[in-house]
């Protein structure tokens, strides 16, 4: 296995080895709406894996609801319940666990999501790094919307809620201790309340919503293309990339449409009701900056371009394992 | 005169670059000079004559046919075979029109600069295509780019929309005439006019003479104007014209690259560069390329053309059109491709339009639509001989001989830059024109549009397909999502050096001495200074440079500084010391956050990919002399590199050190960078370039020696983006020369990731083959 950075590979491994022993369950949403007779949820579950475990504005308690509450929003659902599980590393402070759990607790309570339910598991020394977290979350279905990873269609706008790429620069720093932990803070947060006001404000006229997390706005991007049989054209110059990321990037090597984000969100929305969800998502604070960064556009080949700042148009593409420089 | 008692019949058949280039009607005329009885056809890919005569007369036949062919005409084989006399016709000899193809894979012929007899006329008050823009005959004109479908015929060209009038139909149809089946035939009267739109005007403000006569008098008030060519729109201005180049750069975005020159004639062109007797079958060969030339010390042109360098791009008339304007504006002309940096060369009219005319002080169009899109193609000789830079308008499709022939159809798609694709078919290579950077997303659809061309016009349907081993490639990419019944990843470094191989028609084994930028080597690690022992099936590296680890991956690529960093921070260790940071110089000047950023990143491995290429080593080297912390374009450093050390003789190596590590022999850098650092305090920095590209041809003899030892094989092969040096490429032949080993260079196929494409088709073919 060598799928750790995300992106192709790991798309990849889910097509082929995951999906297919799960007999064939389509798995292009990160959540799955139940039909149950008379009522219909929604169900997300996600592992949560970081070092460090705590870093610039967050830590891995506040990720794992978060992340969660993320993935049921982006169905449109709103979410009800969560249930949480440990996996601890024997030899794990007491003190960290400690802190952890307050955190969770808290980020819990300030989303308004209760964890209902858990598990605990103890590994032996080296059968974990620490502290893995698994989080499953339950919601409902909002009323009359239903964006879908497949619901883009040419002539939507595309809608980004805030600036990209604080998160994986964040935890990058943070882990490797580059220096850039003073300017750089993870976006981690809810945007469950974010998406309510979206979809009262454009209903069933927000066609998809993606929180771009691991791969960034460029892997987002991409399989909404893809799953929806379009193609997206960005304008770079409107993308929200903050000064500390953007030279931060530059130096790393990095490309900010490909770093992982933790508190923003990408909508494709109808035309017709965009400058009203444009106007929900600046009235609330994690959507105060909401942009509109591209459009989607017919093409064959479901592709992601952005036009450059001199006017040219470049490929924006998904990595595939370890980004190696492809200049000859 | 052949009396049919002593006469018998013969048929020949010639191989080569025979279509299109205006070889019945020379046959026809040879034949009928000699008095001769018969007749001629295109036969698939070659021509076929059928002849009576006695002994003596058909073996002049086939002598003249060789010695007087068409300047465009390549004869690779004539093959004579007895026929029964009574199946040729006594008296008379006829052109046949062509049939349908015979099972041979069809040819696009390249396009064909203007010959002189059509130069001639076009200059000839009293011709009837006196100053026609648009005149050609059976030996020059269009071809590729006006195709739209095969067999090559006017119906299936872009000029099928220009009814011949009376007198071309009547040259047209007389075998005698040299226009005779010339497919592109026009005049004023019946074909294609110039149309010229003012700055920003969407309709023409005039046609034809004064369309031209209104560009030409921008140009000469020192305007930039836009003008349509053979394969696509050009940007064209004075040479000498500061203002206008400073737009122009402006326009394109782009800073630094050197731009073309074009001018009226060898001994206008000699002015500003010297030329010898290569340089200038070159530069009036049918191809017409641009070819890189050392400068005059007070060459006249503009200093903003090619910036600090001691080399211009120069070539001549190619069309009609560039020959009035060149004889008109009577001085050396920038002629560009009308782009902007990274994408593909316009050649649609509305696009141009709206692109280009914003930019410019007008367009000159006309209403011959472009087929294909075909850059100029660039050329550099390289140790007395021609290399092909870019390969495209003049040269590509021309098919190549792959020395193993592939039992399958297949695409090769190339590299990630410089992109080519080559389709095969049997023996068959089309290496097709010059595509671009992919990461370009219209350059990207050029490379889609390109390989359906090429499969439509060829007729041929690959079901293999063959890629680059990096996986990130957009190239790749395709590859994966192309339906093929198999797949191939060929590794960079194999098909650079395959290339050369299959370009001298060998199998192998031979040595492969494989420098370049990066590609992804089968370790996992980025390589680019390589010695492989290969044949056309497979390799075994035997030999590297010593590794750096490249801060920030391609971030390191644009600034040389960082590169430089790299090796001195965290080179591999291989016995000798890193040299001192220094605390002066161009790292020096870093800011200080910078350097310990790329420290840790460093010691941290964080995006720090590790390459032992030879074109990084060359980047770090210029950074390390001062010559530029961050490039504009795609070797840039390297290229300052060589012209820091122009005038220099052969000067004496800076230290170089081979180390033995794991089975291979191993360039260890270090010392030579440390004495790069050393001998720079006292001596002037041409000298020190001289004397590291010494020291690397010499580390390079010996890798290859120790090579050659060890294996027994005594034949090299050189590819890769660094051997577009002279310099280093002429050290290195000289070195191996006096190792006794016999050294193959590419020339027709770019040395540079533009042959990938090529070499890549060359090994699926053998090993689809089984050896
Ligand atoms: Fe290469
Ligand atoms: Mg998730
Ligand atoms: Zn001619
Ligand atoms: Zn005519």
């Amino acid at each position: 296995l060598g799928h750790g950075s995300g992106g192709q590979l790991m798309a990849e491994l889910l097509r082929e080895v995951i999906a297919p022993a799960l007999g064939g369950a389509e798995l292009v949403e990160d959540a799955a709406a139940l039909d149950l007779g008379p009522a219909r949820v929604v169900l997300t579950t996600d592992s949560f894996v970081v070092t460090p475990r705590f870093f610039p504005g967050g830590d891995i308690g506040a990720l794992a609801v978060h992340g969660t509450i993320n993935d049921l929003a982006m169905r449109g659902a709103r979410p009800v319940a969560l249930c949480l599980a440990y996996v601890l590393e024997e030899g794990l402070p007491i003190e960290e666990l400690r802190r952890i759990t307050t955190s969770v607790a808290d980020a819990s309570r300030a989303a308004g999501v209760p964890v209902v339910t858990g598990d605990t598991k103890v590994v032996e020394r080296g059968g974990a790094d620490g502290i893995y977290l698994t989080t499953t979350g339950l919601g409902v279905p909002t009323a009359d919307a239903d964006p879908s990873a497949r619901g883009a269609r040419p002539g939507d706008l595309v809608l980004l809620s805030g600036p990209i790429g604080l998160h994986g620069t964040a935890i990058l720093s943070a882990r490797e201790g580059l220096g850039f932990e003073a300017e750089i803070a993870s976006d981690t947060r809810p945007l469950h309340r974010l998406v309510a006001a979206m979809l009262a404000a454009g209903g069933r006229g927000v066609h998809a919503l993606r929180d771009p997390t691991r791969g960034g706005l460029a892997s987002a991007l991409t399989e909404i293309a893809a799953a929806s049989a379009v193609g997206v054209e960005l304008v770079e110059a409107d993308l929200p990339v903050p000064p500390p990321v953007a030279a931060a990037c530059d130096l790393l090597g990095l490309d900010p449409l490909q770093v992982a984000n933790e508190g923003c969100l990408v909508a494709v929305v109808d035309p017709a009701v965009a400058p009203a969800v444009l106007d929900a998502m600046r009235a609330r604070p994690e959507g105060a900056s909401a942009v509109v960064v591209g459009r989607v556009v017919d093409d064959p080949a479901h592709r992601v371009r952005a036009r450059t700042l001199v006017g040219s148009h470049r490929v924006v593409d998904v990595l595939v394992g370890e980004q190696l420089p492809r200049i000859c | 005169m052949a009396t049919a008692t002593t006469s018998r019949a013969a048929r020949i058949e010639v191989h080569g670059t025979v279509q299109g280039v205006g070889f019945r009607p020379f046959v026809y005329r040879l034949a009928t000079a000699m008095g001769l009885a018969g007749d001629v056809r295109n036969a698939g890919g070659h021509v076929e004559i059928r002849v009576r005569g006695a002994d003596p007369e058909l073996a002049a036949l086939s002598d003249r046919l060789v010695a007087e062919a068409p300047p465009a005409a390549r004869i690779s084989r004539l093959l004579v075979t007895d026929l029964p006399a009574t199946t040729v016709p006594e008296a008379g000899f006829r052109v046949v029109a062509s049939g349908a193809a015979t099972g041979a894979v069809p040819e696009v012929p390249p396009d064909l600069a203007t010959c002189a007899a059509c130069v001639r006329e076009l200059f000839d008050p009293a011709d009837r295509r006196h100053r026609y823009p648009f005149l050609n005959c059976a030996d020059c004109g269009p071809r590729a780019t006006v195709i739209e479908d095969l067999p090559y015929d006017r119906a299936r060209t872009t000029m099928s929309r220009f009814p011949m009038c009376s007198a071309c139909r009547a040259e047209y149809l007389d075998p005698a005439n040299r226009r005779f089946h010339a497919e592109p035939i026009a005049c004023a009267d019946c074909g294609p006019r110039l149309a010229w739109h003012p700055a920003g005007a969407d309709e023409p403000a005039d046609v034809g003479v004064d369309a031209l006569a209104a560009a030409e008098d921008a140009i000469a008030r020192g305007g930039l104007v836009a003008v349509k060519g053979i394969g696509g729109y050009q940007l064209v201005c004075d040479a000498s014209a500061e203002a206008a180049l400073t737009r122009l750069r402006a326009a394109k975005h782009r800073p630094g690259k050197p731009f073309a020159i074009m001018v009226g004639d060898l001994r206008a062109a000699d002015r500003l560069v010297p030329l010898d007797e290569e340089a200038a079958a070159l530069l009036g060969s049918p191809a017409r390329p641009v070819v890189l030339l050392p400068r005059r010390d007070h060459a006249p042109v503009a200093a903003a053309v090619a910036p600090n360098l001691p080399v211009l791009g120069v070539f001549l008339p190619y069309s009609p059109l560039h020959h009035l304007l060149l004889a008109d504006l009577a001085r050396p002309l920038v002629v560009t491709s009308g782009n902007r940096s990274g994408e593909p060369i316009a050649t649609e009219d509305r696009p141009a339009l709206t692109r280009l005319g914003p930019l410019t002080d007008g367009v000159l169009a006309h209403d011959r639509p472009i087929t294909a899109r075909y850059d100029d193609s660039v050329c550099r000789v390289v140790a007395g001989r021609p290399t092909t830079v870019r390969r495209a308008r003049g040269y590509a499709p021309a098919p190549r001989t792959l020395p193993v022939p592939s039992p399958r159809p297949l695409l090769a798609v190339g590299g990630h830059l410089k992109n080519t694709v080559t389709l095969v078919d049997g023996d068959h290579a089309v290496l097709g024109p010059h595509v671009g950077d992919l990461a370009d997303a219209d350059t990207l659809d050029a490379f889609h549009e390109t390989i359906r061309q090429l499969t439509r016009l060829h007729a041929v349907d690959p079901d293999v397909v063959v890629h680059d081993a990096h996986p990130g490639y957009l190239s790749s990419q395709y590859a994966r999502r192309r339906p093929a019944s198999r797949r191939l990843a060929v590794q960079h470094h194999h098909a650079h050096v395959a290339a050369t191989a299959a370009e001298h028609g060998l199998r192998g084994p031979f040595l492969g001495v494989a420098y370049d930028g990066l590609g992804l080597g089968d370790d996992g690690t980025l390589w680019g200074g390589e010695i492989l022992l290969a044949s056309l099936t497979g390799y075994r590296r035997v030999g590297r440079f010593g590794r750096a680890p490249l801060p920030g991956g391609e971030a390191a690529v644009r600034r040389p500084a960082r590169t430089a960093l790299g090796y001195l921070l965290g080179a591999e260790p291989l016995g000798s010391p890193a040299p001192e940071l220094p605390a002066d110089g161009p790292l020096g000047r870093l800011p200080r956050g910078e350097v310990e950023l790329v420290r840790r990143m460093i010691d941290r491995g964080v995006n720090c990919p590790p390459a032992s290429s030879a074109g990084r080593l060359f980047d770090a080297v210029a950074c390390l002399l001062g010559l530029g912390g961050a490039v504009s374009y795609e070797g840039e450093a390297a290229v300052r590199l060589e012209a820091a050390a122009h005038g220099r003789g052969d000067l004496r190596a800076l230290a170089w050190r081979l180390v033995r590590r794991d089975g291979l022999w191993v360039y260890d850098p270090l010392p030579t960078l440390r004495d790069v650092l050393t001998a720079s305090r006292e001596a002037p920095v041409a000298e020190v370039a001289a004397r590291f590209h010494t020291a690397v041809a010499e580390a390079t003899a010996a890798l290859v020696e120790q090579a050659a030892a060890a294996t027994g094989v005594r034949t090299v092969c050189l590819g890769g983006g660094v051997f577009q040096n002279q310099r280093l490429t002429r050290l290195v032949l000289d070195r191996l020369a006096a190792l006794d080993l016999t050294t193959h260079l590419p020339g027709q196929v770019p040395t540079n990731d533009g042959g990938l494409s090529f070499g890549q088709a060359a090994v699926a073919a053998a090993v689809l083959t089984g050896g």
